[in-house]
């Protein structure tokens, strides 16, 4: 059961994708987000739609994994898809009953809202899929350096981010052997109504709270032993540097965003 | 005599299907015999521990079967259940599962999932708490006022206040002082007496498994390749070397004698053994040095 999150998971791997620079991979979803917001239309989201298929055919992730990380938002696909279905009162009516309708242009909006939302998490999976979650956080405070001007903690907020990744696995691994170990002594998970099942849970969270604190205990114990004080007059082991590839990807990426919107303002189809 | 608890071909496979796909169990056939105290050592990822959770039914196996009293603990969900209460488990650091406001009340939870009514809580609670060595002052305290021995020793009450027929330990000595360990192993050993319980503990100290152990597993790739009494596994030296464990430090004097040339026996694995094989090779030739 908890084995199947798979946020902040990492394939390792040495593909393109994988050797970009986690900056490149950060900005060029941002780009990425604002080209599928800002498409409309068969031609721009089969563009987008083509750029995707090429960066996961490069990654070597394999478009099953990423299908599987859909899981969890299955819900909120099909209901955005009901939703825009019925309440969309544009083009010409196809099938009508009673106050239900569906209309083509209520059809093009579920179709088009549930792919944007597919590709939309593809997308950034595919790059916390590629990135370990080391490089993304360096990555993400070097972006953010400018922010520090203006008092923001980049570097605490950065090292917090990563230490919260960092622990994801070990408080499943935690979970999974309390409940093991509450299961041997008769606990019951699974049957019961939902305030029996909340009850339930009280024998985990509690041993689970304990060692998440006292786990945070030793790691700041263990820092302050490595002199670690904060961000200031740090250094680091591995310097992030873009290389050709970095701004090429970044280049392709701009030109698909301004794609959009031309397509935008001069398409109709 | 039946085996109170075995296991026919028992096979488990993580992560099917998968390319982490790993084999940690295959066809394991596994007997425990009523009233025994029986020693599984291995080294770190041999299996010991999956074969464990296999026991009481944490784990669902991939292939074979788990036999409590010749019947299939898989049978029904009913049976399933019930033998996590016939077959008690104590996790490696058991001190981190608890929870409740008193020991009191965590030592009450196996019983209190049993059903059974207040007056045999009580009861079970305090033989329990008796069993490892707890005073009823420490019963009112918060668990997380005790120190690490005292935790370790409330968790095992707590499995122990379910009168299992089968306790399996894992590694309960892990992290202890010597103090600690004496207690917890006497503690263990009195409810073993006390109850004539089968007793299944996971080590990796060859001297109490030497001690203590009436039969020892030894568990290595998913399989048992020895078993037997601890003469019988710890004349295996060579074998169990191989396979990144040890035997007893004495046993290991006695066959370095043996390598030197002088006529010992070298499945000696007890003080009292070595005592009197020295004795005896000091009457017979004087020339022991």
């Amino acid at each position: 059961m908890l084995k199947d999150i798979t946020l902040g998971q990492y394939f390792p791997g040495d593909s393109l994708v994988h050797r970009l620079d986690p900056r490149t991979k950060l900005i060029c979803v941002v780009l990425y987000i604002v080209a599928l917001f800002t498409a409309k239309g068969f031609l721009a989201y089969g563009l987008v739609f083509l750029l995707l298929a090429t960066a996961v055919k490069v990654s070597g992730v394999g478009a099953k994994a990423l299908l599987r990380g859909m899981r969890p938002v299955l819900f909120i696909l099909i209901f955005t898809g009901i939703l825009n279905l019925f309440y969309t009162t544009t083009g010409t009516v196809l099938v009508k009953v009673g106050f239900l309708q569906i209309t083509t242009g209520g059809l093009a909006n579920a179709f088009f809202m549930v792919v944007r939302i597919m590709m939309l998490i593809s997308g950034t999976f595919l790059m916390t899929y590629t990135t370990s979650p080391i490089s993304l956080t360096d990555g993400l405070e070097m972006l953010l350096n400018p922010l520090k001007k203006l008092k923001v903690p980049v570097h605490d907020l950065a090292m917090m981010m990563s230490i919260a990744l960092r622990f994801i696995p070990t408080l499943i691994e935690e979970t999974d052997k309390i409940m093991s170990a509450q299961k041997a002594r008769g606990a019951d998970f699974e049957s019961g109504s939902v305030i029996d099942k909340a009850k339930a849970m009280v024998p985990l969270m509690v041993p689970l709270f304990v060692s998440a604190f006292r786990r945070a205990d030793e790691l700041a114990t263990a820092m302050e032993c490595r002199c670690y004080h904060g961000g200031e007059g740090r250094t680091r082991l591995h310097q992030l540097h873009y290389t050709r590839n970095d701004w090429l990807v970044m280049g392709l990426f701009g030109v698909l965003v301004a794609a959009m919107f031309v397509l935008r303002r001069f398409s109709s189809f | 005599m039946d085996p109170i608890l075995e296991t026919k071909d028992l096979c488990c496979t993580y992560s099917i299907g998968t390319p982490f796909e790993h084999v940690a169990l295959d066809h394991v056939n596994f007997q425990a015999y009523p009233g025994e105290y029986l020693g599984i050592i291995g080294h770190t990822g041999s299996g010991k521990s999956t074969l464990i959770q296999h026991l009481n039914g944490l784990l669902k196996p991939t292939g074979g079967q788990v036999l409590l009293h010749g019947k299939d603990i898989w049978a029904d969900s009913k049976t399933t259940r019930q033998t996590r209460f016939k077959v008690g488990l104590v996790f490696q650091y058991p001190e981190y599962q608890l929870f409740e406001e008193t020991v009191y009340k965590d030592i009450a939870f196996g019983p209190k999932n049993m059903k059974l009514d207040q007056d045999e809580i009580d009861r079970r609670v305090h033989q329990a708490a008796y069993f490892v060595g707890l005073t009823d002052d420490m019963l009112d305290k918060s668990p997380f006022e005790l120190s690490g021995g005292q935790k370790r020793r409330v968790a095992i009450a707590g499995v122990i206040a379910m009168e299992p027929e089968v306790l399996i330990l894992d590694e309960p000595t892990a992290g202890l002082d010597p103090q600690g360990r004496e207690a917890i192993l006497g503690n263990i050993q009195a409810f073993h007496d006390a109850r004539n319980a089968t007793i299944i503990v996971v080590s990796h100290s060859m001297e109490d498994m030497a001690r203590l152990a009436d039969r020892i597993v030894v568990i290595n790739d998913g399989k048992i390749p020895l078993e037997g009494t601890p003469r019988q596994v710890f004349a295996q030296g060579d074998q169990l070397r191989d396979m990144g464990l040890n035997t007893p430090q004495l046993t290991q004097v006695f066959h370095r004698l043996r390598e030197m040339g002088l006529p010992v026996d070298d499945s000696v694995y007890t003080m009292e053994e070595a005592k009197a094989a020295l004795l005896a090779l000091y009457r017979k030739g004087g020339q022991v040095c």
